[in-house]
Parts: C-alpha cells; structure tokens; sequence
C-alpha cells in the first residue's frame, strides 16, 4: 500500500563473496524524503548492500525496484540514470585534476572544447546551493579529506542523483566538518532528495537518521526501526547481539622515562606552506598523551614528520634520548630515517589506510608483514620464510578477529573495518616502544572500538608510550593521560584533568595563558 | 527513457535471458592455461577460416606449420633456440612491469648484452685460446653489466630526475643499435662486411650437435646451453620476486609507492636496480643469442625480440615461470613464419593468435553469466 512511498526497495538480496556470504536474504526499503541509517558490525555487509544498488556488485538473488518499477543496475552508470550515487567510503578522484575537471569526468557533456570557466560557474552555483562550498578551479590534491568529500557530493548530485548514498561519510570528518555534513544533508532532504547513510558512530546516527536497519553477519537484525523510538543501547546491543559497555578500565600508574620529545618543530605542508610552526611537546613511557585539534591544523604533518616520512626544516625529534630527525637533513635519503624510526620501535597507526597503511593487491600476509619483513623470523638472510611469514599472519587474523577467508586474499577483499584490525595487528603485535596512533578506531564498529581502546591501555601497562592523535575528544578524553591541544602548527597548551570546554576553547585559538589570564579576570 | 526502460523490462520478465559480464572474484592459475589454450584453438579456426577463402587447405596448411615448429626433435630444437632470447627480454620486462617501471628498452639492453659479451672476445680482453670456462661465464658477466648500464641510465634519471622511462628506454634502444652498428661498419668490420669476424669456438656456447661424434642421434641439433640459462633465469627471477626480501619490496613498490615509502622502503634505489637487473637480464639474451648462434656481433641480431617480450611478459601476466612455455610457443611462430611460403599466412595467424589471446585475458578477469532480464535470478 505505501509501495509509491519507496524510492528505492531491496527484497532478498543475497551475495556471496569466496568464503563469506556477505548479504543473506536482506531486505531494505528507502521512503522518498528520509535519511534511513544503516549500522552493522564491520564486515556485516553494509558496503557491499549500498555496492549492489550502485551496480557495482550484482546480487546473486534479490530484487531491486526504483520507484515501483523493477530496474536491472549493471554498472554504477545505470544506477545514476535511476537517480542512484553513491559517495564512497574510500574517494575515488583523480588527484591531479581539478574539481570541475573530476566531476565532469565521464560525462558525455563537455565533448571536446572544454568550456571550462562555464562549468566552474554551474558547480560553484552548485555548491552554494547546498552549502558544499569548495574552489573549483582547485587541485583534488590541495583539498582537505572534507574538501574532497564535498567534491564526491557534488559530483552525485551533479550527475541528477536524487536518492544519495554515504558509505561512513564522517569516519573521515572533523566535528565541525560533521556539523556542516548534516546541514548539508538536511538541505538535501528539504529539496525532496533521500539519502541512505552508514556510520558506526551511534551518536550521529541518532541525530540525523529517521529510520535505522541494522545488519548483523549479512542477515537483516532490525528493519526500519524508527529513531524516535530506539536509544543507543538497544542499538548498540541490536548490532553486536551483546550489551556493550561504553566503560573502559584505566588502571593508576606513573609515567616514565621520556621516550619521544619532540623540539621545535617546523615543517611545510604538501602545499609548500608552514604547517609545524616550532613545535614541542613530549611522551613517557606508559602515557597516553593525547593531541587534540580540529583537522588540518598540522596533526598530519606532524606524524608524518615523527616517523620521517616528511622532511622537516627545523627542530628535532628524539626517541629514547637518540635524535632521529633532524632539520637540516636532505630529503634525499629520506627511506633511511623511516627505516631508522621504524628500528627503534616506532610504530605509526597512518590516517589512510588505503592509500599509505596498505598495499591492494597484495595479500593479507604480504600486508601484515611490512614493517617486520626485515627482521627474523620473517627474514632469512636475503629471503623471506615465507612458513613463518604465513604462520605469523595466521596468528594475528586470530588474535585481532580479521574477518577473510584467507590470509591469500588480496587486502583490497577487505571491509573498511577489518582493513583498519589488520593496520592496527601489525602496528600493535610488534610491542613497539613508542607509538603514533592516527585515528586508531576510525571505520570501527561499536565493539571494535572496544576492543582497540582496550589494547592501547593495555600497551600503556606495557610501559608503551602513546601519541594518539584523534578528532574525537571524547575517545581522547577517556583514554588520554594528558592532552595537548594543536592548533595552526603550534601547541596552544596541555591539559591533565580534562576538561572539553578549555580544550574546545584551545582548539579554536586561544593559548592557554591567555586562557588562565581571562579567567582571572572575570572572577 | 527511465520508465522506457523499465517497461521493456517488465515486458520481458522473467521470459527472456540475456548474457552479462562481470568480474571474477577468483582468478584461479589453471583457468589462466584454459583459457589461453582456448584462445589459440579459436585462433587456429579464424585462421583456417582465412586460409580457406584465399583458396588454402588450412589443415595442410597447419599440420606443415605445426611440424615446421614442433614436428620432430630437430625442429623443436630450433624452436627452443629462438624462444630462449624471447624468454630473457620476457624476464627482463617482467621484473620491470612489476614495479611499473614501464622499461620498453629490453631491445637495446640486449644489443648492449651483445656487444659486451663481443668486448671480451673481439677486443681481445681474453686471447681466443682461453678455456671456455672461464670465456663464457666472462662473456655471459660483460653482456649482463652492458645491459644493466644501459637500464642504469634511464632508471637513474627516472630517479633522480624523474624522467619518463618509456620516453628514454625507447630512446636508448636507437642509440643502441647505432653504437652497435658503429662497431660492425667500422671497429670491428671484418673486410668491409658488416659483421665481427666469427669468434673462436672458445667463446661457443656448447650446442647438443657439438656432440654428435660422441651421440648421433645428436646430429644437427642446434639447441644450446643458453636454453638451460634462461630456463635457470626464469627460476632466478621467480625467486627474487616471490621468495626474497628485495622482491618483496618490488612488489610493495609496484602496488602501492606511498605504503612502500611508509615501509621504509627506499624507492630511487630500488628504481635503479630494478632497472639495472631488468638489462642485465636482457643483456644477457643479447650474449646468449650471439655466443650460442651466431657466434659473432652483426646487425639484425634482434627481430624485434625486446617487443615481443612486453607482450610475452602480459600474456605469462607477469609471471616468471609462465614466461618460459609462453616463450616457446612464441618462438614456435617465429621458426614457422621463417619456414613457410608465403611467409605472410603464418605472420597472418600469429596476429591472429596475438589478438585472441589478448582478447582472452578479458575473459580470464571477467565472467560471462546467462541471467534472466528484469529478474535477478
Ligand atoms: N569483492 C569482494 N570479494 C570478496 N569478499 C568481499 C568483497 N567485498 C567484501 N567482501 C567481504 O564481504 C564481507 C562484507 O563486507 P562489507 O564491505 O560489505 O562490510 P561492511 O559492513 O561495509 O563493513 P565495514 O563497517 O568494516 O566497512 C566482508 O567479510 C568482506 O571481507
Ligand atoms: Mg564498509
């Protein structure tokens, strides 16, 4: 009866992956004008639901039906001639060229005179119109991770889309950046657009979804629940089939020996401008120090120049009393410092994972084994055992629950989600002495997170020293020892007891001082 | 058109079926044999079909050149002695693809390998009466390092400077040809031909006919040790690619650059050796080819041998082993194109046989399934 409400309607859809049945029997109904949630554990078979209606998979069984009529989606340019896009949880633009450039790629219009400035225009008007402001004329390259994702929308809604889906579109965004996403998609709905949204992030979730499916091991566990009618727990319990506990167990204990300090800092960004302006901070053995800091205010550029992956121009960095980087060393042997940081135990938990923490199409193994591969046992003089290699890669997809059918199988297999347990395996099973977390529970699900908290706490018994970098300050409030907070390059003061209201007001500007001396003031 | 094309799809429901293509998740080894055999049987019928309308009888046409390549022992000889410079330039750029270092230059790295192993012989740097134990190994050294140098200089401007390496491989193999031919014309021009004097039979790769006195049945088989090296070669870079620290880092490289910067790897250097290894591994098919054939340094020691190993090196899908029958077969071709007149049917049919089994790749990474239309069935 309310059939004409659905834009889109799924009915049995199954699809088999070699060793995985990663949708069974899945029904999915999306009402015209609603934002409709999906959750699921990872590797639940989110993604791969969203792939078949964007014709980038076929359903082995299954119906699709687009406004009451049965369609037949090959390939993601039928789904868009149904009105269908998708915005994908790991972006799919062409970096050197420009946004206009990006969203006109494929399109029968322009043909051959690229009429360029025109269509800067219409995009530029585009964007206005939905609040996606973003230069056009710009470099995919030079753009933030938000700024690109912007760029995705655009070209979905561009290309006609009217039914918009979003594969864990905040996992990449900054909370500021998810406030203006939501806008963004209310807008949307408001134009008679509907917009199919996965996330792990219950929170959000509930904030913006109308309705909510969860999927649990590729099966439907709940159909359109109403969001109105749900709390965070029954989610949260629906997804895992578990009460979770959103508590973690932080045991007292006294740092130790300074293991990373970093001095004066100072290095450029990948546009040639100065993205680390002097500075310092340092981590002790068994601490978590946290660095929080709205995205893009250097958090990249530093861990990236802590593990001598970016050159920097001034400062120092010292690991257990050795300095390992310093400014005024050429870039030229660059491999060298990374191999130098990687010895002395530095591991680094990279912000993307697909396109610095992993290798595609190289095996499980051949993945798991990256930073280890020149040591024994993995080493054997000039070659690799490839027996322990394989045994060691078998242990870690156990310890760490990655989801695959064999540790053969190429990591571009994986779900967004067990691509980030098998960073974290390697990262964590080397008990390194020092390490640079990036967004370490990103793209993880409710129980995920859970088990990843735990194993940083547990490294910090360990006497590990933790740098976790991370957008969410709640993540960083529970789990920190200490915070700094970053902003524009520069570290605008540290916290001990934490407190997000001095941390929000640092993150915008303000220098701690200062902050004590406005205090003072007022009272 | 939307709801034109849904009606036609209503209409049909269920009742009609209609072939889809998709990719395969699984890309099993076997099929990949299956499926290029398929390939060259379904070339052999297109071909036929073609000898048929000129007129030919194709079955005749085929037994004569199948037995022009493979027929008996001595032909089949000569057929390995013309895959084994096809599977070094094969190997040479396999080891390259695999990085994405796009070396087209395996033909002038061989030209170099040659004129290297000639260096020994012809300057003299070792007198003829040498033992070849000690010639050949030298030879087979100095065409190896003839053929790295000439992958050295592009891979060091790729980088240091990043240069394009297609431009400059394709380049060097011009300049290659000239240095060659500078010293055929002129350095070493024996009375005026373009060609060294022969070498001494020191500098001889051992060939099974050389025997002939110990075992008849050995008479007038060309097949020389090169064959056995390049079969060894195959192994070598198989090893290196699968088994090895360093090829593991080819590998890494080759996938992903920034994952491998992230691993610590060293990118230019690895840029340099891969390059150096893959000329050095044409190079040394450039020696293998004039010690074991034509046993003095000429011009036309290639027809186009580095060319066909690019294609070789796609059709094996970048695997050392799979290189080696590929090579045969390739080399089979060439012997029945020499063999058969009119010269153009055979070249005709391994176009023909070219263009199949690269169409076939197709089928390999994709999968053709009958669905019903309008019903997902
Ligand atoms: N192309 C593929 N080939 C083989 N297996 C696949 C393929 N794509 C996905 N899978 C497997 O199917 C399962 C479901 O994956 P999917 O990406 O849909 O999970 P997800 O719910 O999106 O998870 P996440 O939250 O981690 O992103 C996983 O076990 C995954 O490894
Ligand atoms: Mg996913």
């Amino acid at each position: 009866m309310d059939d004409h409400l659905n834009v889109v309607e799924l009915k049995g859809i199954s699809k088999q992956f070699p060793g995985v049945l990663a949708n069974d029997q899945v029904d999915f109904s999306l009402r015209s004008g609603e934002i409709h949630a999906l959750l699921g554990e990872n590797g639940a078979g989110k993604s791969t639901l969203v792939n078949i209606l964007t014709g980038l998979y076929r359903p082995d069984k299954g119906t699709i039906r687009v406004e009451g009529e049965y369609v037949d989606l090959r390939s993601p340019r039928d789904a868009i001639n149904y009105g269908i896009g998708m915005v994908h949880q790991h972006f799919m633009l062409v970096p050197t060229q420009t946004v206009t450039e990006n969203i006109l790629l494929g399109l029968d219009e322009p043909r051959f005179n690229m009429n360029l400035s025109h269509y800067d225009q219409i995009i530029s008007d585009l964007g206005e119109q939905y609040g996606l402001q973003v230069d056009p004329r710009a470099r995919i390259w030079q753009l933030s991770v938000g700024e690109q994702q912007r760029v995705e929308i655009l070209k979905m809604l561009y290309r006609g889309a009217n039914v918009l889906i979003m594969d864990e579109p905040t996992a990449v965004l900054a909370p500021q950046e998810i406030q203006e996403l939501f806008t963004t998609l209310r807008s949307m709905i408001a134009e008679g657009k509907s917009i199919i949204f996965i996330s792990h992030k219950l929170d959000e979730v509930m904030a913006i979804a109308d309705r909510i499916t969860v999927l649990r091991k590729g099966k439907l566990s709940a159909e359109g629940l109403l969001t109105k009618e749900i709390t965070k727990h029954d989610l949260a319990r629906e997804m895992v089939g578990r009460d979770v506990l959103f508590r973690l167990n932080k045991v007292e204990q006294t740092p130790g020996d300074i293991v990373l300090a970093v001095e004066g800092l100072k290095a450029l960004n990948n546009k040639g401008i100065q993205a680390l302006r002097g500075l310092s901070l340092h981590v002790a053995a068994g601490e978590i120090v946290g660095l929080a800091g709205v995205a893009g205010n250097g958090q990249t550029e530093l861990a990236e120049a802590i593990t001598g992956l970016r050159p920097i121009t001034e400062g120092k960095v010292v690991v257990h009393g050795q300095v390992l980087i310093e400014g005024n060393m050429s870039g030229q042997r660059r491999s060298r410092h990374v191999r130098q940081v990687i010895d002395a135990g530095v591991s680094h938990i990279p912000e993307d994972r697909t396109h610095v923490g992993t290798a595609p199409n190289l095996s499980i193994t051949d993945n798991l084994i990256m930073k280890g591969y020149r040591q024994p046992p993995i080493a054997k003089g000039w070659s690799i055992d490839s027996l322990s290699a394989n045994t060691q890669a078998e242990t870690l997809r156990e310890a760490y629950d990655i989801i695959v059918p064999t540790v053969e199988t190429p990591a571009r297999l994986l779900s967004g989600g067990n691509l980030q347990r098998l960073i974290l395996a390697r990262e964590i099973s080397c008990e390194p002495k020092l390490m640079i977390a990036m967004q370490p529970t990103r793209g993880l699900d409710v129980g995920a997170i859970e088990t990843v908290q735990r194993l940083l706490l547990q490294q910090r018994e360990n006497g590990a020293a933790i740098l976790l970098i991370s957008e969410e300050l709640e993540e960083l409030i529970s789990l920190s020892d200490r915070i700094y907070v970053i902003y524009e390059g520069e570290i605008m003061g540290e916290v001990m007891e934490a407190d997000s209201e001095t941390i929000g007001l640092m993150m915008t500007g303000t220098r701690q001082k200062d902050l004590v001396a406005t205090r003072k003031v007022s009272r | 058109m939307r709801t034109i094309l849904s009606l036609f799809a209503e209409y049909l429901g269920g009742t009609r079926f209609r072939l889809r293509m998709e990719p395969r998740m699984k890309q099993p080894g076997w099929l990949g044999l299956i499926v290029s055999l398929g390939a060259v049987t379904f070339a052999l019928v297109l071909g036929g079909i073609v000898l048929m309308l000129v007129g030919g009888d194709p079955i005749r046409a085929y037994v004569f050149m199948a037995m022009a390549a493979f027929g008996n022992i001595g032909v089949f000889s000569d057929t390995l002695v013309k895959a084994t410079p096809l599977i070094l330039v094969s190997l040479a750029a396999v080891v390259a693809f695999r990085m994405r270092l796009w070396n087209i230059g395996a033909e002038g790295q061989f030209y170099l390998g040659a004129f290297g192993a000639s260096l020994i012989v012809l300057t003299p740097i070792l007198p003829p009466e040498t033992s070849p134990w000690l010639m050949i190994p030298a030879m087979m050294v100095m065409g190896m390092l003839a053929g790295a140098l000439w992958g050295f200089i592009p891979g060091y401007l790729k980088a240091k400077y990043n240069v394009n390496e297609i431009i400059s491989t394709l380049m060097m193999n011009y300049i290659a040809v000239a240095w060659n031919n500078y010293f055929i014309f002129d350095v070493w021009s024996e009375g005026g031909f373009q060609m060294s004097r022969q070498f001494p039979k020191t500098a001889w790769l051992p060939r099974l006919t050389d025997y002939a006195a110990q075992v008849p049945m050995f008479r007038g088989l060309t097949i020389h040790l090169g064959f056995v090296i390049a079969m060894i070669a195959a192994g070598v870079v198989w090893w290196i690619l699968y088994r090895s620290r360093w090829g593991y880092e080819i590998r890494l490289i080759g996938d992903n650059p920034r994952a491998a910067r992230y691993a610590g790897i060293n990118i230019v250097r690895n840029t340099i050796l891969v390059m150096m290894l893959s000329g050095a591994l044409a190079g040394l098919g450039g020696m293998l080819e004039i010690s074991g054939v034509v046993h003095r340094l000429q011009g036309a020691i290639s027809s186009g041998y580095g060319f066909t190993g690019i294609i070789i090196a796609w059709l094996a899908k970048l695997n050392p082993i799979l290189v080696v029958p590929i090579s045969i077969l390739f080399g089979g071709l060439l012997l029945a194109g020499r063999e058969i007149q009119p010269s153009g049917i055979p070249m005709l049919i391994q176009g023909i046989i070219l263009v199949c089994l690269i169409g076939s790749d197709f089928l390999f990474r994709n999968r053709i399934r009958l669905v019903r239309v309008g019903q997902e069935a």
